[in-house]
């Protein structure tokens, strides 16, 4: 019988043997060996490998980046939490200057196998500073490898192929995803870096969802049927490198793309994905594209406004349809509730 | 010896920096350099009282540690002119040299950045239980940062081998301490992080070799926790650039004679014998005639080398 776990769970398996495995790893972040665990998935591995590779941290992000960077350059594999993604601006000169430039300016003296983990906060309420999707901050300096898996299986691959990897990895993760569940085998798997998976077939337009919108897309294709579209929906899940050849070839089949992001639209990984896409195309083989992402706003607290802020699959599956049938196209597919945002209690 | 293993030292980073100034205006390097000149001593006395394999860290002024550490004396000229025979290809130039060879294991542009690597290797080498001691050396600028007190800080509650050396030269690019600094006492800072910390008003380098010794040995016995040294000392030369810059009008030069005047280099010279001196300065001389030759006749890197590195 096919094994499921969450997504979470899946993070909790990957850690837990790559520990095993390899004595050169380690944990770090403020608060990783409490109660809560790190969403679950570092609960109990204190237990299991003591405080000497489970380091709970003092709240100075910038250092304990550095001090990562430091253990990392002396041959260990650490891996750094930031339970939430905002955390990371602390820690900009760090991860840019030094994680992503290392290898480079020292003429490839040093590696820097380090996996900061950043946990994207939608769910409810979270407000101004707990929901931002920062993944084209760190997209845009190269040296950094920057992956955001949203299945279970890409979340246990991606974690051990990014322990392994000898470059730096921003690894993406959305509380909303945590929840998600799906087939994970119990054994040793790598997904690599830049390759993008199509979640679903179609023919008549390509969502292309990162992170949690992924999931937003599969709920929208389910609901175009409605209205005969055949949606293919891909899952970038690396971000950079971005599997631009396979975005493209659907781009190809269906003419119709539409791009949705955990994030801002305006200089964010959609503009990217677009223009990868169209610079493989060319214009002679024209496609019409929509992006979607944050409303372009600072995220509001109370919740009508929040509603407002993020396109949710009803408004990607609006969407879809008017870049197939035209402006004129009325259909509103009913409000379908994501019902991992549905039944999230807080306060985390 | 110790006072001719210092006097080499000192003699050969003094050397070198003058004649990196000397050539810096026909444009053989076309990139900043930040020169060491008046406070070489620091590195020099620390790194004589260090094993091979302990490891160093430092800021964009770092030649005379690299070269204190034992560093490759061709490898740096050649990355200082850009050439593929550099330590690092030419991709790093004079402000973030390392060499792992000599276990110098990064210096960077951005002041106060390499501080937490220092603490990071040691908790490596702590974790591991390798008895080898981290120096992070630095200015009284990157004390201001942040990072210095976040480092400090977990250095301290981890009780890592980590001797942090600021060499305060008083001016970060012009300003001077005092208008930077509300309680401009680098030691007491430390201190109030949980470091201990001795201050060295003065530049000899025979104490600070000794004092060092006893620490290091300390560290790394596991005996204590982390140890921060402030050895004030003094820049000769501008911030950056190959110059005197005392006409400007920021500092005067009446500041630095009595740091001239008590040139560590010539109070070395003083306590050898002028023959023993002479052998080792003619030995020198060579040895850097030979290096910027080098430099000069090595190639440039290839197209390639543009991309090569990025990822591993």
């Amino acid at each position: 019988m096919e094994r499921t776990l969450t997504f979470s769970e899946a993070l909790h398996e990957a850690t837990a043997q790559e520990m095993r495995r390899d004595p050169r790893v380690f944990v770090l972040g403020q608060g990783i060996d409490d109660f809560k665990g790190f969403y679950g998935t570092t609960k109990g591995l204190v237990e299991e490998f003591g405080r000497d590779r489970i380091l709970d941290t003092p709240l100075a992000e910038d250092g304990m980046t550095g001090v990562a960077i430091g253990a990392a350059m002396a041959g260990m594999r650490p891996i750094q939490t930031h339970i939430r993604m905002d955390f990371m601006l602390l820690a900009m000169n760090q991860i840019v200057n030094i994680a992503a430039k290392a290898r480079y300016m020292y003429g490839g003296q040093v590696s820097v196998p380090l996996v900061v983990r950043g946990v994207i906060g939608r769910s409810w309420g979270q407000g101004a500073q707990h929901s931002q999707g920062l993944h084209a901050f760190f997209m845009h300096v190269p040296g950094l490898r920057v992956v955001a898996p949203t299945t279970p299986y890409d979340g246990k691959g991606l974690l051990l192929q990014s322990i392994r990897s000898d470059d730096p990895v921003i690894f993406i993760e959305h509380r909303m995803v945590h929840f998600q569940r799906g087939h994970v085998p119990e054994g040793d798997y790598t997904v690599p870096f830049g390759q993008a998976r199509v979640l679903a077939p179609g023919r008549d337009v390509t969502l292309v969802g990162v992170s949690h919108a992924v999931v937003e897309c599969m709920r929208a294709r389910a609901s175009l049927v409605e209205v005969g579209i055949e949606a293919e929906v891909i899952d970038p899940v690396s971000l950079s490198p971005m599997d631009f050849d396979t975005l493209a070839a659907s781009v190809r089949r269906t003419g119709h793309l539409v791009v949705v992001d955990s994030s801002w639209a305006f200089c964010g990984a959609s503009a990217e994905i677009v223009a990868g896409i169209a610079e493989r195309l060319g214009t002679t083989n024209g496609f019409r594209f929509v992006r979607m992402g944050f409303a372009p706003t600072v995220c509001p607290t109370t919740k009508p406004l929040e509603r407002l802020f993020y396109p949710d699959a009803a408004d990607i599956a609006e969407q879809a349809c008017r870049l197939l049938r035209g402006a004129a196209s009325d259909w509103r597919p009913a409000r379908i509730e994501a019902p991992e945002i549905l039944e999230f209690r807080g306060p985390f | 010896m110790l006072l001719e293993r210092l006097y080499r030292s000192l003699y050969l980073i003094r050397r070198v920096e003058e004649e990196v100034a000397r050539v810096y205006s026909s444009d053989v390097i076309l990139s900043p350099i930040h020169l060491s000149i008046g406070q070489e001593a620091i590195s020099v006395a620390v790194c004589q009282a260090l094993a091979a394999d302990d490891v160093v860290f430092g800021s964009y002024r770092s030649h005379a540690l690299y070269l204190a550490k034992g560093g490759d004396l061709r490898g740096m000229l050649a990355e200082l002119y850009g050439k593929a025979t550099g330590v690092a290809k030419g991709k790093a130039g004079s402000m973030h040299l390392l060499d792992t060879s000599v276990h110098m294991m990064g210096s960077s542009a951005v002041v106060g950045t390499t501080i937490p690597h220092a603490v990071g290797y040691a908790l490596a080498l702590a974790m591991r239980g390798e008895p080898r001691v981290v120096v992070s050396f630095f200015g009284e600028g990157a004390v201001e940062e942040g990072v210095f007190a976040e480092s400090l800080n977990y250095a301290a509650l981890k009780r890592l081998p980590v001797l942090f050396v600021c060499e305060n030269n008083g001016y970060a690019i012009h300003t001077p301490q005092q208008a930077r600094q509300a309680l401009p006492d680098v030691c007491a800072k430390a201190e109030s992080l949980g470091v201990a910390a001795e201050c060295f008003a003065e530049l000899d380098a025979e104490r600070l070799y000794h004092r060092t010794s006893e620490v290091v040995a300390e560290l790394r016995s596991g005996a204590r926790g982390p140890v921060l040294f402030e050895c004030h000392c003094y820049r000769w030369r501008e911030h950056v650039g190959p110059a005197e810059d005392f006409a400007i009008g920021y500092r005067p030069r009446s500041e630095a004679e009595p740091w001239l005047a008590g040139d560590s280099l010539a109070c070395l010279a003083r306590k050898l014998d002028p023959t023993q001196r002479d052998a080792i300065e003619q030995q020198v001389e060579r040895q850097i005639a030979d290096a910027f030759r080098y430099a000069q006749d090595s190639p440039w890197p290839g197209a390639e080398e543009l991309y090569t590195d990025l990822f591993a």
